[in-house]
């Protein structure tokens, strides 16, 4: 099978390459860009690992192909830092209140989590735990994971409220 | 885990991808949200050449709301289904089922079209459109037909559907009744159910449908009747005369048809109570 051009914007950067059109974006994005934040966990779209935002929803990448995604806005992980390189709240927060472990679910986590607070700017504990629920963990127990996320709406809505 | 080879199409419009079906045949497969067709490829288990990816095409988008009916564009994801305000006030059970779904990722791109169309008894969209007495519209090379929910399964991945037809959209009419409910048992998060029941009361009026107990989803009107006339035993017994579960991970016959029980006595004492 021949391969197709594929264009995309990946954390603000515009990308191209050369990819089948079977290929997932999952592997597009670590092997053909070398952006190696999402992670393949389960590879059959349970544990959500491989989480990126495209085109503003949270996907998995691991069920996409990179056809189906040429011409789009991805974010990863990476993309999710402040722009002098230092840690984003969520991931600040993750760090403080100890939301990982060995780490591997991490990336998807907090990619799903910014989607989710972009939606839900105050959500309750039952909303991020309904929201999250895509994300598997198996380290933590989730309760970091909850608390991470609740205390980073807390941060964004008042950094929001301070510069307003 | 990667799929055999394909070439990729995205049409703009539905005579382009009904052109495409038609020139590949059974080579060919139409994509919608994929995540029931991109992990069967995944497991080389589905297997075509030519896969035709319907994104682009605005006329499977979009949720209609008029006094008689509620039209569903095929290409609506059910997150957009969640997230409709108007729709969930005109018909509060497809807001409840759509929410059983999967998960938060698989719902921003999973399809209602999809789901409806692709035939497996696991998915809770088919269940709910029968007891909604939906209906749905297919486009092929000799124009567009329709078909009612209640006559479009015919087993395990075989519906009314022909090869060379896309479903485009559904069509549900207003319902007369008030109580609602679709309760699913499942595993975990993610999982199909081990035994839903979508049920409508109200007015003299019920519908009843299960989801994932058969190589179908099953309406009942002989269980639809009995409850309409307020004999709660009647209906379920009915219903569940109507259920052909096989064992599988999810248990045996048995434990399948004590879960189906539980689940429909659920689902109906929650729609009583709401049309009261």
């Amino acid at each position: 099978m021949s391969k197709m051009h594929v264009k995309l914007n990946v954390n603000g950067q515009e990308v191209e390459g050369l990819a089948e059109p079977r290929t997932l974006l999952i592997h597009f994005l670590r092997e053909n860009l070398n952006i190696t934040g999402p992670h393949i966990g389960c590879e059959t779209s349970h544990c959500g690992a491989c989480t990126v935002d495209l085109n503003g929803k949270s996907v998995k990448s691991c069920t996409v192909f990179v056809a189906q995604a040429n011409g789009s806005d991805v974010t990863t992980v990476e993309g999710l830092t402040n722009d002098d390189g230092s840690l984003g709240v969520i991931q600040e927060m993750f760090r403080e209140h100890h939301g990982l472990q060995c780490g591997f679910c991490t990336p998807g986590m907090i990619t799903r989590a910014h989607r989710l607070l972009q939606e839900k700017p105050n959500p309750t504990e039952e909303e991020v735990r309904f929201g999250m629920a895509g994300n598997l963990c198996r380290c933590t127990g989730y309760q970091n994971i909850v608390k991470a996320i609740l205390a980073s709406a807390d941060m964004m809505n008042a950094q929001k409220e301070a510069a307003e | 885990m990667i799929p055999a080879g394909f070439e990729y199409h995205r049409p703009a419009d539905i005579a382009s991808a009904l052109s495409l079906l038609q020139t590949h045949g059974d080579e060919a497969r139409v994509i919608a949200g994929g995540h029931s067709l991109i992990p069967m490829m995944k497991l080389r288990m589905a297997d075509l050449s030519h896969l035709i990816d319907l994104q682009d095409i605005e006329g499977l988008k979009g949720i209609t709301i008029s006094a008689d009916t509620v039209t569903i564009g095929a290409m609506t994801t059910q997150n957009e289904l969640i997230t409709n305000d108007e729709l969930s006030r005109r018909i509060p059970i497809l807001r409840e089922a759509a929410l059983l779904i999967a998960d938060p990722q698989v719902r921003y791109v999973g399809t209602v079209g999809g789901n409806v169309a692709n035939g497996d008894p696991g998915n809770d969209m088919p269940g709910l459109m029968q007891c909604l007495g939906a209906v749905y519209t297919m486009e092929g090379p000799d124009g567009s037909r329709a078909v009612a929910a209640r006559d479009f399964y015919e087993a395990a991945y075989f519906t009314a559907r022909e090869d060379e037809e896309i479903l485009t959209q559904i069509t549900i009419p207003a319902p007369s009744m008030s109580g609602f409910a679709y309760e699913k048992q499942k595993r975990k998060i993610g999982d199909y159910a081990t035994a839903a029941a979508a049920v409508m009361v109200g007015g003299g009026n019920a519908s009843v449908a299960m989801t994932n107990l058969s190589d179908t989803p099953i309406y009942s009107a002989e269980a639809s009747d009995a409850l309409a006339k307020g004999d709660v035993d009647g209906c379920v017994a009915a219903a569940l005369d109507a259920i052909d579960p096989q064992e599988d991970m999810r248990g045996p016959i048995a434990f399948k048809k004590h879960v189906a029980e539980v689940i429909l006595r659920r689902a109906i004492a929650k729609a009583q109570e709401r049309a009261a």
